[in-house]
C-alpha cells in the first residue's frame, strides 16, 4: 500500500517538500541544541519542564482521541464513522511519534534512553509512561494497517484484530491517565497535585483531537473523493461539544476549590496564570486569549444551528482547539512551577532554538500523517470506484 | 553488583575462546584466590542506619558564615559557579531567608529581622524521597544509610526529579559545567582533581559527601561550619543529632508533604525561642 | 526474474556504499598501538603489576571498570580486594590515573585506534599532560 505516498499531485509533493525543509531546520536547530546542551532553551533551574514537555502532554491527548471514533463504530456499531476510523488511527499514530519525538528532544543525555529499558523501575510513572505509549503506537500501526489491507481487498479484516481494537480503547484512556499521573502523583506543586487532573486530559483531549479530526476530515473531502459525510462530522461535532463542556466544567471546579479554600499554595499558580504574581505576567494574555475561545467555541458548538453551519463550525473547532492547546501546551506544565519552591516566581519564555525543533517535530508528525492519509484516501478511492464500476 | 564468581568465569572463558589469554586468569582462579576478588567498603568508613543533619542558624552570624560552608561544598565538588547567569545556576548548598526556606510560615507580625533572617538549604535526604519515586532509571537512589545518591552516569536528564522535589535541591547541568561564564571566566575555578565534575545534561545536587564518609570524614560543610551544622545518625539515639534533636525545638522544611526531611533547622537566635 | 539488472546494480552501490569504512581504513591504521607505561608512577613500582593480570585488565578493564563504577557509586564499597587478595582503593581519577598519567600513550592509544569515545572524561578529571 506503501505506493500511494508515492504517487500523487504537483500541490502533494510541495506539500512534502515544504515539510521536509521545516524538519532540516528543525535538525538544525537540534544540532546546536545537542553541541550546547538544553541551556539554548528557555528552561531553567526554576522552570525545568517547559514547551517540549507540554507539547508531548497535549500530543498525547491528540493519540488517545482516535478512541472517541473506535468506540462507536467497534462497540456500537456506528456505521457512519466507518470511512473515518482509519483517520482516527493514522492520527494517532502520527501523534505518539510527535510525543516520543517531544520526550527525546527534552533530554539531556538522550544517547542513554534505552536506561529505561535497562534499569525498569514500575516505581516510576514515567516508566509505565514509555510502555503505554509505546504499545499504543503499537496497536494502532497493526490495527490500522491489517483493516485498510483488508479494505483494499474488499474483505473484512481478519478476527484476530478484533480483540487488539477492543483493547485500544482501554489503552487509548491508559496513555491519558498515565501521562497525568505524572503530575498529579507529585508533592508540591499544587497546580498538579488534583485528583481530577486525569479526568481533565481525557475531557480535554476528547474535545481537542476530535475537532482536529474533523478539520482534517473537512480537508480531506476537499482535496479527494472521501467524503465522510454530514450524519459523521455532526456525530464528532456534539462528542466535542460534550467534551469541551466537562473540560470547562472540571477546570472551573479547580478554580473553585483553589480560590474558595483560599489556602495560598493552591491559589498562586491560578493566580500567576490568569492574573500575574509578583509583577510576572508572561502567561495572562494566553490564558485570557483560551478563556474566551473556550466560551466562544462552546457557544458556537452547543446552539445546533452554528454547530450544523459548515462555515462555522470550523471556526467554534479552532477555537476549541487552540484553547485546549494554550490550556495544556502552555498553562498547565509551565503554570505547575510557579511560583517555584521557595515562592519566588522565575518565568520561561521558549528561545527560538526552542520553537524552531518544536515546529519541526510538528513537521515530522504531519509528514507521517500526509503519508498515511494518502495511503487511506488512496485505499478508499480505489475501492469506492470499484464499487461503482461492478 | 561486583563480579561475581560466574560473571568472572564467563569473562575468563570467554576471553580464553576468543584467544586474548584469560588462561592466567583461570589458573589464579583454580588457585582459589578469586573468591576475595570482591567490593568492599572502606573499614574507615562512617557507618549509619540513617544520616541526618542538624542546623542551627543561630551559630551563622556573619555573611562569611554561610559563604564558608557552600565555598566548602562547592569547591570540593567541582560545582560550577554561575555569577551572572542564574537561570542555568547550579548549586548543592546555599542560603534563603526564612520566609522562602518555609513558605507559609511567615506571617506579618514577624520581625523583619526574623523573616529575612538566613536559613542553609541543600537537599534533605528525605526518608521518602520524591525524587528516588519518580525517577525512571534508578539514576536517584536511596543508600542503606538514607543518603539519597545521585548516579551521574545512569541519568539521563528527564529532569522529572526536580520537578518532583518539594525543595528546590536539585539543578539540571543546562550548559558545560567546564565551559565558561558569561564573563569569559571558567564556571570551575579551581578544579579539585580528586573528584570529578559532571558532564552537560544530567541532574545533580548534594549527596552528602558520599565520598568523604567512606574515608571516615565529615561532610565539608559541617567541617567548616563551627557547629552550625552537625551530622550525625538520627536512628542512633546517643548521637549528637538525636540530642540536639531531644532538647531543643527544632522544625523541617514542607514536612506536611510526607517527604520526612532529615534536616532539622534549630531556629534559636533569642532567649525566647 | 524481472529487472535483474538493475537489482544486481542496486546491490553493487549498496555494497560499495556499506564496505565503505573498510576500504577507506584499508593499508592505513594498521600500526598495532603500543599502550605506554613508563609513568614515573609505574617506574617506581617494585613489581610493576596492575590490579589484575595485564591479560585480563588489557581485555576486560571495561567490565571491571564498570563494575567498579557502580560499586561505589551504588553501594558505597570502595576497597578492590584482587585475585591475589591484594588490597585496591576503588577510583578512575585517583588509583587508575595516578599509575596511568599518560593517558594520551595510554588510554588514548587503544581507544582511538578502537575509534571507541568512552565518556569517561567528559566527568572524570585526566592528568595534567603536556601538549606533545
Ligand atoms: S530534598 Fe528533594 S532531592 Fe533531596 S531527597 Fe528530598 S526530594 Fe529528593
Ligand atoms: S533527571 Fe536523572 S536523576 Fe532525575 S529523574 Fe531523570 S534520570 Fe532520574
Ligand atoms: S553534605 Fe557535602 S555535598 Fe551536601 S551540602 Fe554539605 S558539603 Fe555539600
Amino acid at each position: 500500500m506503501l505506493e500511494k505516498a508515492l504517487i500523487g499531485s504537483k500541490r502533494y509533493w510541495i506539500w512534502i517538500f515544504v515539510l521536509l525543509g521545516i524538519i532540516g531546520v528543525g535538525f538544525i536547530a537540534y544540532l546546536q541544541q545537542w553541541k550546547y546542551g538544553l541551556g539554548v532553551t528557555g528552561l531553567s533551574r526554576d522552570v525545568s519542564w517547559g514547551f517540549y514537555i507540554a507539547q508531548f502532554t497535549f500530543l498525547v491527548g491528540v493519540a488517545a482521541s482516535a478512541v472517541m471514533l473506535v468506540i462507536p463504530y467497534y462497540l456500537h456499531d456506528y456505521k457512519k464513522f466507518g470511512k473515518i476510523v482509519i483517520l482516527g488511527e493514522f492520527l494517532a499514530i502520527s501523534a505518539v511519534t510527535m510525543c516520543i519525538l517531544f520526550i527525546f528532544v527534552d533530554m539531556g543525555q538522550p544517547m542513554r534512553i534505552m536506561n529505561v529499558v535497562l534499569h525498569p523501575t514500575p516505581g516510576s510513572v514515567m516508566f509505565w509512561d514509555s510502555v503505554v505509549l509505546s504499545g499504543y503506537l503499537f496497536i494502532n500501526l497493526i490495527v490500522g494497517w491489517t483493516t485498510l489491507g483488508a479494505d483494499r481487498k474488499s474483505v473484512p479484516p481478519p478476527a484476530w484484530v478484533k480483540p487488539l481494537i477492543y483493547l485500544s480503547i482501554p489503552w487509548a484512556v491508559s496513555i491519558h491517565t498515565v501521562t497525568a499521573f505524572l503530575y498529579a502523583g507529585i508533592p508540591g506543586r499544587h497546580l498538579w497535585l488534583t485528583a481530577i487532573m486525569a479526568a481533565r486530559f481525557l475531557a480535554s483531549a476528547f474535545a481537542a483531537g476530535p475537532a482536529l479530526l474533523i478539520l482534517l476530515v473537512m480537508f480531506v473531502r476537499k482535496v479527494s473523493k472521501l467524503d465522510a459525510g454530514t450524519e459523521a462530522i455532526q456525530s464528532l461535532a456534539k462528542i466535542v461539544t460534550y467534551a469541551m463542556i466537562a473540560n470547562v466544567f472540571f477546570f472551573l471546579l479547580e478554580v473553585f476549590t483553589a480560590t474558595y479554600s483560599g489556602i495560598p499554595g493552591h491559589a498562586h499558580p491560578l493566580k500567576y496564570l490568569f492574573f500575574g504574581l509578583d509583577g510576572h505576567t508572561a502567561l495572562v494574555p494566553w490564558m485570557w486569549t483560551a478563556t474566551v475561545l473556550a466560551f466562544l467555541g462552546l457557544g458556537l458548538l452547543i446552539f445546533p444551528a452554528t454547530r450544523q453551519n459548515e462555515g462555522i463550525l470550523p471556526i467554534a473547532l479552532v477555537s476549541v482547539f487552540v484553547a485546549a492547546w494554550i490550556d495544556k501546551g502552555m498553562g498547565l506544565v509551565i503554570g505547575g512551577f510557579i511560583p517555584n519552591m521557595f515562592e519566588r516566581v522565575t518565568e520561561y519564555t521558549p528561545t527560538a532554538t526552542e520553537l524552531a525543533i518544536t515546529v519541526g517535530v510538528y513537521a515530522v508528525g504531519l509528514l507521517v500523517l500526509t503519508v498515511l492519509y494518502k495511503i487511506a484516501i488512496g485505499v478508499r478511492e480505489d475501492t469506492a470506484g470499484e464499487a461503482e464500476h461492478h | 553488583m561486583s563480579i561475581n564468581r560466574r560473571q568472572f568465569l564467563k569473562i575468563a572463558g570467554a576471553s580464553t575462546v576468543l584467544g586474548l589469554g584469560g588462561a592466567s586468569v583461570v589458573n589464579s582462579l583454580k588457585r582459589g584466590g578469586l573468591e576475595a576478588s570482591q567490593m568492599s567498603p572502606d573499614p574507615k568508613g562512617l557507618v549509619a542506619k540513617r544520616w541526618g543533619f542538624v542546623v542551627d542558624v543561630s551559630k551563622l552570624e556573619s555573611e562569611e558564615d554561610y559563604k564558608r560552608c557552600a565555598d566548602a561544598c562547592h569547591n570540593i565538588h567541582n560545582v560550577p559557579v554561575f555569577k551572572n547567569d542564574k537561570l542555568h545556576e547550579v548549586k548543592w548548598i546555599w542560603k534563603e531567608p526564612f520566609e522562602n526556606t518555609f513558605p507559609g510560615t511567615e506571617h506579618e507580625y514577624m520581625s523583619h529581622e526574623f523573616k529575612e533572617k538566613n536559613f542553609l538549604v541543600f537537599c534533605n535526604h528525605c526518608a521518602k524521597p520524591a525524587c528516588v519515586k519518580v525517577c525512571p532509571t534508578k539514576a536517584t537512589f536511596k543508600r542503606k544509610d538514607g543518603i539519597v545518591m545521585q548516579d551521574m552516569h545512569r541519568c539521563i536528564g528527564c529532569r522529572f526529579c526536580m520537578a518532583a522535589c518539594p525543595f528546590g535541591a536539585r539543578s539540571f547541568n543546562y550548559l558545560d559545567p567546564r565551559g565558561k561564564d558569561t564573563d569569559g571566566t571558567p564556571l570551575i575555578k579551581v578544579e579539585n582533581k580528586t573528584f570529578p565534575t559532571r558532564m552537560i545534561g544530567v541532574v545533580e545536587k548534594c549527596t552528602a559527601c558520599y565520598e568523604r564518609l567512606s574515608i571516615g570524614q565529615q561532610p565539608a560543610c559541617a567541617e567548616v561550619s563551627n557547629g552550625a551544622i552537625v551530622f550525625g545518625d538520627l536512628e542512633d539515639p546517643n548521637s549528637e543529632v538525636r540530642k540536639i534533636i531531644a532538647t531543643k525545638y527544632t522544625i523541617r522544611r514542607k514536612p506536611e508533604l510526607g517527604t520526612q526531611p532529615s534536616i532539622y533547622y534549630v531556629i534559636g537566635g533569642s532567649e525566647h525561642a | 526474474m524481472y529487472n535483474s539488472g538493475k537489482i544486481i546494480a542496486g546491490l553493487v552501490v549498496f555494497l560499495a556504499f556499506f564496505a565503505f569504512p573498510f576500504y577507506y581504513n584499508l593499508g592505513k591504521a594498521n600500526a598495532r598501538p603500543e599502550p605506554k607505561l613508563n609513568t614515573p608512577v609505574i617506574q617506581q613500582l617494585a613489581e610493576k603489576k596492575c590490579v589484575e593480570s595485564r591479560d585480563f585488565m588489557r581485555s576486560e578493564h571495561m567490565q571491571l571498570l564498570n563494575d567498579w563504577r557502580d560499586s561505589v557509586v551504588r553501594d558505597g564499597n570502595r576497597i578492590y580486594v584482587n585475585a591475589e587478595g591484594k588490597k585496591h582503593t576503588i577510583s578512575l581519577q585517583n588509583t587508575c590515573m595516578n599509575c596511568h598519567s599518560n593517558k594520551k600513550e595510554f588510554c588514548d592509544s587503544c581507544h582511538n585506534y578502537m575509534a571507541v569515545k568512552p565518556y569517561c572524561w567528559s566527568c572524570h578529571i585526566q592528568p595534567k599532560e603536556d601538549k606533545s
